[in-house]
């Protein structure tokens, strides 16, 4: 076939393509818009149209059930409330306390347990969905049954008894081990005198930093739920590393406590940054478990910034102190989403 | 060919969107077409929102729906109740719902501030002073409860009945094993000796259970009106006694004692779950008002026998009203139903009705007194003779957020007992609230 001939026959193949291309108003880009425009509109009412709206009360006098949108002078006036108050510093504290423990215990608990059914020690399948199981539970659910394996007169503390860990205790003289869980208001480290030497502002912090042991029964019950989430995911990652790697791993001498420790684990790197991601902006949002497991706690030991925001805005009506107080809580979660999101949109 | 299916895929998706906001409306929203005929026909509809869930609450509620339906036998009532104590749960619900023009018919609501600052001064609610003539109540009513619903002469709701807050219950066996009477009447001092005593036979003497806060919050609060007396306590609602003058943290101090003396695991309980440890004789006060009496007649307690009353520590002599009352929603979608809705409630048959299921005494003065049992008469005498005052934990005395902040303060002080602290918060909130200078 002769260039021309080629020619001519990509030209056939044009004239043979619907005529309907000639019509401007349906091409393909106008297409796509008219099919994306119902979710765009959809999105940016009720997305960012929202976070508009309560940037701007968060900014208003709206402090009563009567609507009030003028905006109160100076601009930044109740993010400077927020912050004077002890119950947000509180909250400040709690969250930083529950994502330490709370990703330290999923992730190492879920590492660990994916790690032994690699192994297929024995009943892998059966395990695994045990495993699993906690996280199809709601928070609500899971918050409500650890409240009673935590209740210091009942729960946990009755087994000590019954284990006989207290009968041995008192024989060496010691006192029962009856800790009150999330009912103790003890802060442990406290930091706010060092803090104060570095930093003075420090001093004018109107609560003790440090870490409320009422927030790691907390933690637990939130790890206990998402630990097989992180197995799973970790499960998922094993998969994909041939298992060619092992093997050259072990010719080359690796025990397989060097397989895992010097091959496998850092080939996951991926996934434990995809999953910090995840599991850092939950306990940042979290409410629903802490909300029926303790609420609040004893001298807000276990209060977190998503409950604060709902008693403010519901039950004290003080709607610009909860928007500035959501708000916060966006721009937390945003300041971990968005290096992530663009460093894997990049990549892709 | 391409262009049908992209008109019938946006048509598609426009009306899933329509679809699911319609759904989303129709879940929450009462129909309001049958207000119209409702008032020859009878008939129609009827949404009642309350907090009332409780077995002895629920029970009472039904009382006043059965004596509604003397009025209207054929109406459909919508029970719209959302759970948890002290309606905390409730009033976001409904807060919510009058925000976004979806108001139900009538909703419970306090007396006092709860009523005229945060309904009436918004707007949600229509006054109903005419069914006060037309129905007797301005003679029935004590004067005092109707001025607490009362704006620029004109009446906003009728009251189910009224609970005396600050009551102190006892387990009367325990009492008894140790050789303690409690008389008519109980100071601080007394109540400290008895709580010592109990200490020293290893018995914790106070239960409370304040894992939703507020009953903290009304322990400080009975404790508060006991040791500064009714008339500073009125004194700190409209200014003119300071939240850090010397018998408020006075006040506050002895509320620091008392803590000493609760159970250690009251955070992790409600209050009820208190009142339960409470019968089972692990604890043995409780301050608590009288809902707290339902709870002993759904365990079958004996008045007097197993569990005995008295006012709190210091109190005597003033009855702190918590009243349930209904409302005229503005632009109810069934207002001649909710007319007879609010007439069963004023009516003496509703009252008489309600009240002894409920553990309140009736708002209206002349009830048939044997109808109801000794606690009630008791509390019906100190309802006639003490005096009457408001409270902040239910919402009548101040404002949301000063009972959030309230709420919060008692939550720092329980762990720092740092009562300078505890003062500066509330001279703090009193003010921003606007209620003090």
């Amino acid at each position: 076939m002769s260039t021309s001939e080629l020619v001519k026959t990509q030209k056939d193949a044009s004239t043979v393509s619907p005529p309907r291309s000639k019509r401007p108003w349906l091409s393909e880009r106008l297409q796509s818009f008219l099919l994306l425009l119902p979710s765009f509109i959809a999105t940016g009412i009720f997305v960012y149209g929202f976070i508009s709206f309560t940037i701007y009360i968060s900014l208003s006098n709206w402090r009563t059930l009567v609507r009030d949108m003028s905006l109160r002078q100076p601009l930044l006036a109740n993010y400077a409330d927020l912050f004077a108050m002890p119950r947000w510093q509180a909250d400040l504290r709690n969250t930083v306390v529950f994502t330490i423990f709370f990703m330290g215990i999923s992730l190492g608990v879920g590492l660990g347990l994916a790690i032994l059914l690699d192994r297929k020690l024995f009943a892998g399948t059966v395990l695994r969905n045990v495993f699993l199981f906690p996280y199809a539970l709601s928070f609500v659910v899971c918050g409500v049954a650890w409240r009673w394996i935590f209740n210091p007169e009942a729960g946990v503390n009755i087994l000590f008894n019954l284990l006989g860990i207290n009968p041995l205790l008192a024989a060496v003289g010691v006192g029962p081990l009856q800790p009150g869980w999330a009912t103790d208001p003890t802060i442990l480290l406290k930091v706010n005198d060092a803090l104060a030497l570095i930093w003075p502002a420090a001093g004018k912090l109107q609560v003790q930093f440090g870490v409320p042991v009422a927030m790691i029964p907390v933690a637990i019950a939130a790890s206990w739920q998402l630990s097989g989430f992180v197995m799973a995911m970790y499960i998922g990652g094993m998969a994909t590393i041939p298992e060619e790697v092992r093997e050259a791993a072990r010719i080359d001498g690796a025990t397989e406590w060097q397989v895992y420790r010097r091959v496998l684990i850092p080939m996951l790197a991926p996934v434990t940054i995809s999953l910090a991601v995840l599991l850092l902006h939950t306990s940042l949002k979290i409410f629903d478990l802490v909300y029926t497991m303790t609420g609040t706690g004893p001298g807000f030991a276990t209060d977190v910034p998503a409950i604060f925001v709902f008693e403010m805005m519901f039950k004290a009506t003080r709607y610009n102190l909860a928007s500035a107080g959501a708000i916060f809580m966006l721009i937390a979660v945003g300041v971990v989403i968005i290096p992530y999101l663009t460093s894997s949109l990049r990549k892709g | 060919m391409y262009r049908k299916q992209i008109v019938v895929s946006i048509f598609l998706l426009a009306s899933l969107l329509l679809s699911a906001c319609a759904g989303a409306a129709t879940t929450t929203e009462p129909p309001a077409a049958t207000s119209a005929g409702a008032e020859q026909a009878g008939g129609g509809k009827l949404e009642v929102f309350s907090w009332w869930t409780s077995g002895g609450e629920a029970a009472a509620l039904d009382a006043l729906f059965n004596t509604f339906k003397t009025y209207n036998p054929t109406a459909e009532i919508i029970n719209a109740t959302i759970a948890g104590g002290g309606g905390s749960n409730a009033r976001a619900v409904l807060q919510t719902r009058l925000a976004g023009g979806d108001p139900p018919d009538t909703w419970q609501v306090h007396p006092g501030y709860e009523l005229l600052g945060q309904y009436v001064a918004s707007g949600y609610v229509d006054p109903i002073t005419d069914l006060y003539k037309s129905e007797g109540w301005d003679k029935v009513m004590p004067a005092g409860l109707v001025e607490q619903m009362t704006k620029d002469g004109q009446i906003y709701g009728v009251l189910a009945g009224v609970h005396r807050g600050n009551g102190l219950w006892y387990n009367k066996k325990v009492l008894d094993e140790q050789g303690i009477t409690i008389g008519e009447t109980l100071s601080i001092d007394e109540f400290l000796g008895i709580a010592n005593q109990l200490i020293a036979a290893d018995i914790t003497p106070l239960c409370v259970g304040d894992n939703g806060v507020w009953a903290s919050a009304q322990l400080f609060e009975n404790t508060l009106l006991g040791v500064i007396g009714p008339d500073k306590y009125k004194g700190l609602w409209d200014g003119s006694v300071s939240f850090d003058s010397a018998e408020v943290k006075q006040a506050m101090e002895t509320y620091g004692n008392m803590l000493d003396y609760q159970n250690s695991d009251h955070s992790a309980l409600s209050w009820d779950q208190a009142i339960q440890k409470l019968m089972e004789g692990t604890c043995v006060f409780s301050s608590m008002g009288d809902w707290a009496y339902g709870e002993f007649v759904k365990a079958q307690k004996k008045d007097n026998e197993d569990f005995g009353w008295v006012s709190h520590p210091g109190t005597a002599g003033s009855f702190m009203v918590v009243a349930d009352g209904f409302v005229m929603a503005k632009n109810a979608p069934n207002k001649d139903n909710n007319t007879l809705w609010l007439k069963a409630i004023g009516s003496k048959e509703g009252q008489e009705a309600f009240n002894p299921l409920k553990g309140s005494i009736p708002a209206r003065t002349d009830v048939d007194r044997a109808k109801f049992g000794p606690y009630h008469n008791w509390s019906m005498d100190s309802f006639a003779k003490d005096t009457l005052v408001p409270t902040v934990v239910h919402g009548s005395a101040a404002p949301a957020d000063f009972q959030q902040a309230l709420n919060d303060a008692v939550t720092t002080f329980i762990v720092d007992k740092n009562v300078d602290a505890f003062a500066a918060a509330l001279v703090k909130a009193a003010q921003a609230s606007g209620f003090a200078k």
